[in-house]
């Protein structure tokens, strides 16, 4: 291991939720719960039979318990709105980072996250990986040299 | 107040053990409260004491042991 790395580091993020926990806040707390979770994209997107709607919620709410790994907060965490899951037209999901969780994102070198929902037997889980260009992968002029790993 | 949160730990905490059983200090993650329990023991301290927790405050240690809700709800809404 040589002693300085200029290269990107790699941060991965993972999380599992209980199906059965978020239909049980739903039931408790309704739309509050929802509405304090999970954005209107993200709620459009679970929609269904009430175990399909709460499978994917809770696969949501597992993306940004590990978003949060990844995005290492060292004071207080970002809201959960601002840890969005986008669920694009063709069914694959990446995270977006709005307010806080975007400062946080851009402070550890982060451009994208990739995400990986899925759900089986009342258990969602989340998988989050992310390529983080810290200050010293930056060359002199600030730009990232992307040929170096196989990007662009 | 404390018997309020304890209340609230009990019933939404979803711990594998007596709440009563949890010391003032002791880390209510490591003895058994999840991520996502912890989200409702926020909503339901949020309906007791009739507040709503800033994202400022939204930090694992808010909600780490019963003496840490007790001084975030003191700083929220005075003793």
């Amino acid at each position: 291991m040589g002693s300085m790395s200029t290269g990107p580091s790699v941060r991965v993020g993972a999380d599992l939720v209980a199906v059965r926990s978020v239909a049980e806040s739903i039931a408790c707390f309704g739309d509050r719960y929802v509405r304090r979770i999970y954005t209107e994209h993200e709620i459009a997107s679970c929609v269904g039979p009430p175990s399909v709607m709460c499978a994917g919620l809770a696969a949501r709410f597992a993306a940004k318990e590990a978003t949060l790994k990844v995005l290492r907060p060292s004071g207080h965490r970002p809201d959960w709105l601002s840890l969005e899951v986008l669920r694009h037209p063709e069914g694959w999901c990446s995270m977006s980072l709005h307010g806080y969780a975007a400062v946080l994102g851009a402070d550890a070198g982060i451009d994208e996250l990739a995400v990986s929902l899925t759900h089986e037997e009342g258990v969602a889980a989340a998988v989050v990986v992310a390529l983080c260009f810290g200050a010293d992968s930056l060359d002199a002029q600030g730009t990232r040299d992307l040929e170096l790993i196989g990007v662009g | 107040m404390d018997e309020k949160i304890r209340s609230i730990l009990t019933e939404h905490g979803r711990f594998p053990m007596d709440v009563a059983d949890i010391g003032d200090e002791e880390d209510l993650f490591e003895a058994g409260m999840t991520s996502h329990a912890s989200v409702n023991v926020m909503l339901a301290l949020e309906d007791e004491f009739d507040l709503e927790f800033p994202e400022i405050m939204l930090r694992k240690s808010t909600f780490e042991s019963v003496a840490a809700i007790r001084a975030a709800l003191v700083e929220l809404i005075g003793t």
